[in-house]
C-alpha cells in the first residue's frame, strides 16, 4: 500500500526509542546528579531519541537562531536539562518491542546504525573535517536508516515481505519499498527530518545515502554517510534488512580517492571501532 | 531611560528582618522609556506592589518580557492588578517551552487553573495579548526597542536589551555560562569547548558597551565550584569579567541568593570587588536593590 507524506507524521509522534537508550534513560535521570556527558552519550546512540530531540530543538516554533545538529551542540545551546526532560519524555512513552511482526532484528539495526556513525566519524577524521563538525557526521550516520523504525513500526507485515522480495531476488531493498510502498526508506527519513526542520545537511544525507552517486555535486557528509553504510554492510556487523545494496558508484570512489576495501584497510582495527557499537546495542 | 527594582531575589520570595534592606521579593523591574513607556521585565512576586503603584495611570499599556517561566519570575502576575481592571492593554512576550512546545500563553494560563488560582486566564478583564518570542526577535513601540540572546539556565531564557533614546538596558535573568560537560582528557573536549566559546562571544556582544547591566549573580564563586555547577546562575567572579569584558558602564548584580542575608550580601560583594581587583576604569558593580530608582 502507498505511504503518502501526511501518514507519515502521525506515524512518529508516539514513537518509542530503543530498550537499550530507554533503559539508560531512565536509570541515569534517576538520580539528581547524573552526568551531562553520560547522558548525551546515550541520547546520541539511540536514533529515536536523537531524532526527537532534534526535532523539537530545531522547531521553528521555539524559532532558535541556529540550527542543531548534534545532540552536544544541542545541550551547549539549550541547555542539560531541557535535553533530559526530553529525553525523559520520550523514553515514558515506552519501548520499541524487540519482537516485531517484521521479524526485524532491532539489536542488529541499531549496531548498524551505530556502526555507520562511528565509521562516518572515522572517515570524518581522515578527511580532515573539523572536531566540531565530527559529531554531525556521526549523527548522520546514526539516522541514515530512520525511515526503517517507521517502516518496521507501521507497516510490519508489508516490510517482513519487502525484506523477503528483496533478498530472493538478490536487489536492494530499496527498490522493493519503492514498487510496494511508492517511496523507500531513505526518502521516509529525509521527509520526517525535512518537516522536523532538521539541518538541511542531515536531510540530504539521509535521502541520498543509497543515491549520492546520482547527484552532480554531492557534498562530503552525503558520500560520506554512503560509503559507511556499504563499509558496514561488508564487514557484516548488525544488518539493517538490506542484503544486497547497490555497489559504491564510481564517481563517488573518485571524489573520495578510496573504494570500500580501501575504507576498510584504513580502518584497521574493526573491533575497537566497532566495542563502543556492540557494547551499546547489547546492552 | 529611568528603570526601578521591585524584586531582586532570587528563587523564592524571603521576607524578614535580615533582607530588609535589598529587599526580599523575587524579579521584577519596571523600566520607562524617553516618553514613560512603561517596560516590565519578569513578573516575580514584586509584580505585586508595581501593579498597585500603577493604579492611578490605568488604563494603561504594558509590555511585559519574561526571561523565562521559572515560579520566581512569573509567580506575581496572578496578583497583579493590572491584569483586572477592564482598559488596561498588557502584552506580555516570552520563549515557548522546548520540551512541551507549548505557547507562553499556555504555560503561564497554567498557574491559574483552578487549583492554583481562584480566576481563570480567560476571565481576565484587561485587554491581553501573548507574543511567543523566538531568538533575535526585535520588538518596537513607540521609542523603545527591545531584542533578546538566547542565555544559559535549565529552561530557555531570553536575556532583554532595552534600548529608549540612545539609553540601553541588558536583563539577563537568570544565566549561567556555559561550561564544557567533558573533562580535558575526553575526545570531544575541544569540539564542545569551541561551541561553548561562540556561544559566550554572542553573549558578550549582545552586553556590548550598554548602559546598563543587571546580571544573574546568584551565588559566591566558592559556593558555586562545591555545589551550584548546572543550577543555571551566575557568580560574582564570572559577572564581573563580563561586564569588564563588554565594557558596560554600571554593573547591577542581582538575583541574591535567598539564604542570603543583608551583611553576608553585603560581605560577598566587597571581598569579589577586591578579587576582582576593580579599578576606576572599571564599570561599577552595584548591589541591585529593591525599591530603588535609578536613571540609565
Amino acid at each position: 500500500m502507498q505511504i503518502i507524506h501526511e501518514d507519515l507524521l502521525a506515524m512518529v509522534e508516539t514513537m518509542p526509542a530503543f530498550p537499550q537508550g530507554v533503559t539508560k534513560v531512565l536509570d541515569m535521570c534517576s538520580k539528581v546528579d547524573c552526568s551531562p556527558k553520560d547522558l548525551v552519550s546515550v541520547v546520541e546512540r539511540d536514533p529515536v531519541l536523537a531524532m526527537r530531540v532534534l526535532k523539537l530543538v530545531n522547531s521553528p516554533f521555539i524559532g532558535l537562531a541556529q540550527s542543531i545538529s548534534s545532540i552536544s551542540h544541542g545541550v551547549a545551546y539549550v541547555g542539560m536539562n531541557t535535553i533530559k526532560n526530553i529525553a525523559l519524555t520520550v523514553a515514558a512513552i515506552g519501548m520499541l518491542p524487540r519482537e516485531n511482526r517484521a521479524n526485524f532484528d532491532m539489536d542488529k539495526f541499531l549496531q548498524h546504525s551505530l556502526g555507520t556513525a562511528a565509521v562516518c566519524k572515522k572517515i570524518a577524521g581522515l578527511k580532515g573535517v573539523k572536531e566540531t563538525s565530527s559529531s554531525d557526521y556521526f549523527l548522520a550516520g546514526l539516522l541514515h536508516d530512520f525511515g526503517k523504525v517507521i517502516l518496521v513500526r507501521q507497516r510490519p507485515d508489508e516490510f517482513s515481505e519487502a525484506i523477503e522480495q528483496a533478498q530472493t531476488k538478490k536487489v536492494a531493498l530499496d527498490v522493493v519499498e519503492r514498487l510496494i510502498y511508492g517511496i523507500d526508506h531513505a526518502e521516509i527519513g529525509a521527509v520526517l527530518a525535512a518537516h522536523w526542520d532538521l539541518p538541511d545537511s542531515l536531510v540530504r544525507a539521509i535521502r541520498y545515502h543509497h543515491s549520492a552517486g546520482d547527484l552532480s555535486h554531492p557534498s562530503l557528509l552525503e558520500q560520506v554517510v554512503m560509503v559507511s553504510n556499504l563499509v558496514v554492510h561488508k564487514l557484516d556487523f548488525g544488518a539493517s534488512g538490506n542484503y544486497y545494496p547497490a555497489e559504491l558508484p564510481k564517481s563517488i570512489e573518485t571524489n573520495l580517492g578510496m573504494d570500500i576495501d580501501d575504507v576498510i584497510s584504513i580502518i584497521g582495527d574493526t573491533d575497537a571501532l566497532f566495542a563502543d557499537a556492540k557494547a551499546f546495542a547489547s546492552s | 531611560m529611568r528603570f526601578k527594582f521591585w524584586g531582586v531575589r532570587g528563587s523564592i520570595a524571603t521576607p524578614g528582618p535580615s533582607t530588609v534592606r535589598y529587599g526580599g521579593n523575587t524579579t521584577c523591574i519596571e523600566i520607562r522609556g524617553a516618553a514613560d513607556e512603561l517596560v516590565i521585565l519578569d513578573a516575580g512576586t514584586g509584580i505585586f506592589q508595581l501593579g498597585n503603584a500603577l493604579v492611578p495611570d490605568f488604563p494603561i499599556n504594558i509590555n511585559i518580557f519574561l526571561t523565562h517561566t521559572h515560579w520566581d519570575h512569573i509567580q506575581g502576575l496572578p496578583m497583579f492588578s493590572p491584569i483586572f481592571v477592564p482598559g488596561n492593554k498588557i502584552n506580555i512576550h516570552g520563549a515557548m517551552d522546548i520540551v512541551s512546545q507549548h505557547s507562553i500563553k499556555e504555560v503561564l494560563s497554567r498557574q491559574m487553573e483552578h487549583a492554583y488560582f481562584p480566576v481563570k486566564e480567560t476571565e481576565l478583564a484587561a485587554d491581553l495579548n501573548y507574543v511567543d518570542l523566538q531568538e533575535n526577535d526585535c520588538i518596537e513601540f513607540s521609542e523603545i526597542r527591545v531584542t533578546n540572546c538566547l542565555l544559559n539556565h535549565p529552561v530557555l531564557n531570553f536575556g532583554y536589551r532595552v534600548e529608549s533614546a540612545g539609553k540601553s538596558l541588558v536583563f539577563t535573568g537568570d544565566h549561567e555560562w556555559p561550561y564544557n560537560i567533558y573533562d580535558a582528557a575526553d575526545p570531544e573536549y575541544d569540539a564542545y569547548q569551541e561551541i561553548i566559546d561562540a556561544r559566550r562571544g554572542k553573549i558578550i556582544d549582545f552586553f556590548k558597551d550598554v548602559d546598563v547591566l543587571i546580571i544573574d549573580t546568584s551565588y559566591d564563586d566558592l559556593e558555586y565550584a562545591q555545589s551550584k555547577v548546572g543550577w543555571g546562575h551566575g557568580t560574582f567572579d564570572r559577572s564581573m569579567a563580563a561586564a569588564k569584558e563588554s565594557s558596560v558602564k554600571r554593573c547591577y548584580l542581582t538575583h541574591h541568593e535567598p539564604t542570603r542575608s543583608d551583611d553576608e550580601l553585603e560581605e560577598l560583594y566587597y571581598a569579589a570587588l577586591e578579587r576582582n581587583e576593580i579599578s576606576d576604569s572599571d564599570p561599577e558593580f552595584i548591589l541591585a536593590r529593591e525599591g530603588v530608582e535609578f536613571l540609565a
